[in-house]
């Protein structure tokens, strides 16, 4: 232990498998080595190990096979921004566009994208839809009208099946793009079956698959849980969000939409 | 209307009800002008008619207020708060700690999901009963299936809020709704099967304010500020003391239970 380290109450400990770090020999609340999972992390994984590398094992105590890594690379990749478009990076344009911190722009940007219309929660509940009914389009269908008396949660009531698209017409490009790419690289049999069957999945939930629905299935078959999935999403759409509001900030609200309002009587 | 019609409908343009405001002359908050017509208007009253859409009485508001005050505790050992307390100690902004203590405060060991559920289980148990069910079998159903939320408290099951906030309600001539007396009466049905299971804060909260004729979406809504004043001194004596001085934890501190230590892909150990 390090000179002058208080020692803490067993009460107070903090408890992990995933990190340990040795002290400073001069400063207790100084780290002169970490290891996760048992890797030394800045005299070995630093400069050699792959950031989904590091991901992976902030997750899994073991890394999996080359297939799964490269799978959830090209998944990091496909989220990495979601448009200008999307609410979520809307939101975190919102924030740089009034001058709101840096922080600010992310947290907006988690909270829109945290929902159960096109953000984490969505995926969530995609892959327990995916746990508790397989590959059954009929069983999705059921499974997604809430039960009369289901327990309430803080997010509202689900209102479709999750991971397709309420407004969709048809499953777009990307979203097919998305799964080839993942099949390309050796994603599991949740993919497969997907993209075998989107146009009956189609047929049967009456929506398009959406790009959360791809990622649900993906994650999925990378043996996530849908807590891992839903952190994952979040975390994974971030940079898009982060860019697009630093683009913005130096343009100004000036160039920003402020849209016509039409207001109706009180309710 | 549906799909991409829908959307193309709602594009480029707000359409309200609750109201807009127009930069150098005017705003509406739901139909009234407010600068001219609310002015008398208590925050919280406000804030309940912007989330309902109806005026409460000025006794429910006060209520409202006593609940609040009686709620939020500047301890920084609470979760919600250390958080607020630990953007203080960072030197984060003071915004951006209270946002985040807020966003934990929808838990459910003791936040907003706690309560959520409460108002849940009471509306449907008043409603129940009110078609004849047995309040008995309703309660212990719940409790079995791990449901009940508003009993039982993490720490000490006593929970020093209830009788201030109760004589308050009994002051006001507000303790005689029917969600009140069945949160009463489950934790009579509770006691004898589950001595921890004394009646919390959150089944009183959640009672006093399904009477005032909330809907649980309304609650959880309203009850966002609910431990907000607890914070900004826990992040102000936080800002106060040296930075990273709020529950610094030594590398000691740390239990580590995984795998022992092994070489890289490709490195000798």
């Amino acid at each position: 232990m390090a000179k002058d380290a208080p020692a803490p109450s067993p009460r107070d400990l903090i408890h992990t498998a995933i990190w340990r770090e040795e002290a400073e020999d001069d400063n207790a609340f100084a780290a002169r080595a970490a290891f996760c999972r048992g890797y030394d992390v800045f005299g070995a994984m630093v400069g050699n190990a792959r950031w989904v590398e590091m991901l992976w094992l902030l997750l899994r105590q073991e890394l999996p096979p080359p297939a799964a890594l490269d799978t959830l690379e090209a998944l990091a990749v496909a989220l990495a921004n979601p448009g200008p478009r999307d609410p979520s990076v809307h939101a975190a344009m919102c924030g740089a566009v009034g001058g709101s911190t840096a922080a600010a722009s992310l947290i907006a940007a988690l909270s829109v994208g945290a929902g159960r219309v096109g953000g984490a929660r969505e995926v969530h509940d995609a892959m327990t839809m995916w746990q508790q009914c397989g590959a059954d389009l009929a069983a999705w269908r059921i499974w997604s009208v809430p039960a009369p008396d289901a327990t309430i949660e803080v997010w509202p009531a689900r209102g479709h099946v999750p991971g397709f698209d309420p407004h969709g017409v048809s499953t777009p490009l990307a979203v097919r793009q998305l799964l080839a790419a993942a099949l390309h690289k050796g994603a599991g049999e949740r993919t497969v079956w997907l993209l075998a069957n989107l146009d009956a999945a189609q047929e049967t939930i009456g929506l398009p698959l959406a790009i959360g629905g791809a990622a649900a299935a993906i994650l999925s078959d990378l043996g996530f849980t849908p807590q891992e999935g839903e952190m994952l999403y979040l975390l994974l759409r971030l940079p898009g969000a982060a860019a697009h509001a630093l683009e913005q900030s130096a343009g100004g609200f000036k160039q920003f939409p402020f849209y016509s309002v039409e207001l109706q009587e009180a309710a | 209307m549906k799909g991409p019609e829908l959307l193309r409908e709602h594009a480029g343009r707000l359409v309200t009800k609750v109201g807009a405001c127009y930069p150098g002359s005017h705003a509406v908050f739901r139909g009234a002008d407010l600068h001219r017509d609310l002015q008398s208007l208590d925050w919280v009253d406000l804030y309940v008619f912007g989330i309902t859409g109806r005026r409460l009485s000025a006794a429910q508001v006060e209520l409202l207020h006593a609940i609040w005050v009686n709620t939020s505790y500047p301890d920084a050992r609470l979760w919600n708060n250390r958080v607020a307390a630990l953007a203080g100690s960072t030197r984060s902004s003071a915004n951006l700690g209270i946002v985040a203590g807020l966003a934990l405060s929808e838990a459910q060991v003791y936040g907003g999901l706690a309560g959520l559920r409460a108002i849940s289980f009471l509306q449907m148990a008043v409603q129940r009963v009110a078609e004849g069910a047995d309040l008995e079998q309703l309660v212990l159903a719940e409790a079995r299936a791990k449901r009940i939320y508003g009993y039982g408290r993490p720490i000490n099951s006593t929970d020093e809020r209830i009788p201030v906030v109760l004589g308050i309600a009994k002051k006001l001539g507000l303790d005689g709704g029917e969600h009140l007396r069945i949160a009463f009466e489950t934790e009579k049905v509770l006691l004898p099967h589950y001595s921890q299971l004394r009646m919390n804060y959150a089944a009183l909260h959640a009672a006093l304010i399904a009477d005032m004729g909330l809907s649980a979406r309304e609650y959880q809504l309203l009850r966002i500020p609910t431990f907000l004043a607890g914070m900004p001194p826990c992040q102000v004596e936080a800002a106060e003391k040296p930075p990273g001085a709020i529950f610094p934890t030594p590398v000691s501190g740390v239990a580590y239970s995984g795998l022992p230590p092994r070489p890289w892909r490709g490195q000798t150990g």
